[in-house]
């Protein structure tokens, strides 16, 4: 199983987590996943739009206490 | 992808148009759209190196992104150029009008734009003001 990688991206508001995201992407292999922790509704249903986009698998996502765990897989 | 064009031209030196600004610049070029900037006008006064002034909140809500701290938009349109290829470019008449060199202004800008290559390179796309 691939090691999670955590971005811890709470307190920032939208784009940032998803540009924190995009910039761990670039640093880990294909098929690692990856954990976004945002306080940012906006961003829980951004990132996987944008995951659509670009190609890549958005594994899930829940909520707990206001933090969104939004779980990916780089897929290329 | 949608690989349309991105046009954007920015005038204002407010927080809220500016944050604005580079939030769309930088979502789009991540999402693969070639993003083109042009900073014109009182707004290439804060991509001065050593003079970067305070920008204006101009409403509330300006103000509380003060507040909160949220990220800036100069390092918005920095991720818009390093995770996504934007291109961002000094208007060459306002740096004129300032009196501003190229190498007073930030590193990461392209060279001096005109509204003729401007207007070339963004032909065909979608065009914003801010």
């Amino acid at each position: 199983m691939a090691d999670r990688k955590l971005i811890d991206a709470r307190g920032s508001f939208c784009p940032g987590p998803l540009m924190e995201l995009i910039a761990a992407m670039k640093m880990v292999p294909v098929g690692d996943e990856l954990e976004v922790l945002s306080s940012d509704r906006g961003s829980a249903s951004e990132i996987p739009q944008w995951l659509k986009k670009a190609g890549h698998e958005h594994l899930g996502t829940s909520e707990e206490g206001g933090v969104w765990h939004i779980r990916v897989r780089r897929a290329r | 992808m949608d690989s349309t064009k991105l046009g954007i031209v920015c005038v204002s030196d407010a927080r809220e148009p500016l944050q604005m600004a580079a939030m769309i610049a930088s979502v789009a070029a991540v999402s693969g759209r070639p993003v083109l900037v042009l900073v014109a006008m009182n707004a290439l006064r804060h991509f001065v190196r050593e003079a970067r002034p305070r920008a204006p909140a101009q409403g509330r809500a300006g103000e509380i992104l003060e507040e909160k701290h949220v990220t800036d938009f100069q390092a918005l349109f920095a991720h818009a150029i390093e995770l996504g290829g934007a291109r961002i470019h000094p208007c060459s008449m306002a740096m004129d009008v300032l009196g501003l060199a190229r190498d007073d202004l930030d590193a990461n800008l392209g060279e001096p734009m005109g509204l003729m290559q401007f207007l070339d390179e963004a032909a065909g796309g979608q065009l914003l003001s801010f």
